[in-house]
């Protein structure tokens, strides 16, 4: 038996089927993956994000530690509550993980690092805090609910304490704000509008509740999975991992090269990397055939030149299948997709695919 | 709880096959395999004509979460695939016994059905599975 959530019970109430995610007991799906998928485009779906590790870090030195330790640069964060999506990258420039970051309060930020990555993500940013004499807390008391869709902050609204409700509508993109313990924030994983609120653990099943009685639709992780594929964003440990860096991900724009002064930890290294010129790049697939693309299936462009697939699935919206594949940077702009013993045509694309509902490609 | 009609024959992975009045038999997927594969987005049937071993894979029914095979239950060659699948392979999902069905196969043997499931020893399969 795995780590279960504080909303476990509610998943195993709903009928969701089960599976293990990195040590955790997790909803995969309640009843149609597509269905689940379909609800966050058209109308509101929620996830339990909850497994996801809340880290806080703290100190006086706080935000030079984090200047140190992540790729872009939390100085961009003026004023509390703004977020910033950025990696952790290693001495090497691979990256340990991808993650949000908060500022909270002078000499306060808080992280949302991936669940699988957690006790490595903890012990590394504890031991590069160290010089700067920063509290790391990993908050297990807190429970995530990640709710998506164009009527998910309308939804929410309806069930949040006034004051907070008030202060939460006027929050812009990437933006938060903490009220009584309970942080609201408009971010999330599916190229959705939307919240994420983190609260107590043990509040976190009545609002489950409130949110089913407004209506919002309960998501596993398998609709997680097609609605950020769509959204084109990466998946750590699938899209990428400690043997690439972000430039090869598609990520070079959460890297701050500015201030030249700044010496985060892999900098030096994406420097070299982008001097000799990178090599290796993350597209998208859009399979122009019947069929489905996986991971780790080869891509070939007319040339010969080849690259892997990293994420394929069904894409819902689209109706087609879709994929994400490293390949190299002159890769041309259709290809063949090895599904088995068959070649099938495909378009490259620069993701996204699908965007607040919409189909770009 | 998964439907297990009683007038089909299974085997352990959770195909289900029916004999027709012409000696051929129908194949298709359980109501089990169905729900524990989820949405079912795309089925590459094997070419009809084509001769098949027992316990070949001859077919792959892909959810959105996974690509799976399909074991051909006996001996035998394929004479019929469930056309309607390339634009509807929901239909498997929805009608797992019927509409959903996959192939139809001559088997080399009238007599194979005999080694495969009878439902009581299939849901017996399905308890061990829980």
């Amino acid at each position: 038996m795995g780590q279960h959530t504080p909303l476990y019970g509610k998943h195993c109430e709903a009928g969701a089927r089960i599976v293990d995610f990195a040590g955790w007991d997790m909803p995969i799906q309640y009843g149609s993956q597509i269905e689940e998928h379909r609800a966050v485009r058209r109308d509101a779906g929620m996830f339990d994000v909850s497994h996801m590790a809340i880290v806080e870090i703290t100190g006086a030195r706080a935000q030079e530690c984090l200047r140190h330790l992540l790729a872009n640069d939390v100085a961009k964060l003026k004023e509390p509550g703004k977020a910033l999506y950025t990696c952790l990258l290693n001495e090497q420039g691979g990256v340990l993980d991808d993650l949000i970051v908060y500022y909270l309060a002078e000499g306060r930020y808080r992280t949302v690092v991936n669940a699988a990555t957690r006790d490595k993500d903890l012990s590394w940013i504890k031991i590069q805090g160290e010089r700067f004499q920063v509290q790391v807390e990993y908050r297990a008391d807190l429970a995530m609910l990640a709710v998506q869709g164009p009527q998910a902050r309308e939804k929410v609204l309806q069930v949040l304490p006034s004051e907070l409700a008030a202060a939460a509508r006027a929050l812009a993109p990437f933006t938060g704000l903490e009220r009584e313990g309970v942080f609201v924030s408009r971010t999330g994983y599916t190229g959705e509008d939307g919240y994420e609120i983190m609260l107590p653990a043990a509040a976190a099943p009545a609002l489950w509740e409130a949110l089913r009685e407004q209506g919002v639709q309960p998501c596993g992780l398998g609709a997680r999975d097609t609605l950020r594929l769509e959204a084109g964003m990466n998946l750590y440990g699938q899209d990428m991992d400690e043997t690439v860096t972000p430039l090869e991900s598609g990520l070079a724009w959460t890297v701050a090269w500015e201030p030249a002064g700044r010496e985060f930890i892999g900098r030096a290294a994406l420097l070299a990397q982008r001097s000799a010129g990178v090599q290796r790049q993350l597209v998208g697939l859009v399979l122009e055939a019947r069929g489905v693309i996986r991971a780790h299936q080869v891509v070939r462009d007319d040339g010969g030149l080849t690259g892997t697939v990293t994420s394929g699935s069904f894409a819902p919206t689209l109706g087609k299948s879709i994929g994400l594949a490293r390949v190299p940077v002159d890769f041309g702009r259709r290809c063949e997709v090895q599904i088995r013993d068959h070649f099938l045509p495909a378009q490259v694309i620069d993701p996204p695919f699908v965007r607040r509902g919409r189909v770009l490609v | 709880m998964s439907n297990v009609p009683d007038d089909l024959k299974y085997t352990d992975s959770h195909e289900w096959l029916r004999l027709e009045q012409d000696g051929a038999i129908t194949v298709g997927i359980t109501d089990y395999a169905q729900e524990s594969l989820g949405d079912l987005v795309f089925v590459e049937m094997p070419q009809v004509g084509r001769r098949l071993k027992a316990g070949e894979a001859c077919a792959v029914v892909e959810s959105v979460k996974a690509a799976s095979d399909t074991y051909a239950p006996v001996a035998g060659e394929v004479v019929d695939t469930n056309s309607r699948l390339a634009e509807e392979p929901e239909l498997i999902n929805r009608s797992p016994y019927d509409e959903g069905w996959l192939m139809r196969i001559q088997p080399d043997d009238a007599n194979a059905l005999e080694s495969l499931l009878d439902p009581e020893d299939y849901e017996n399969v399905l308890a061990d599975a829980r």
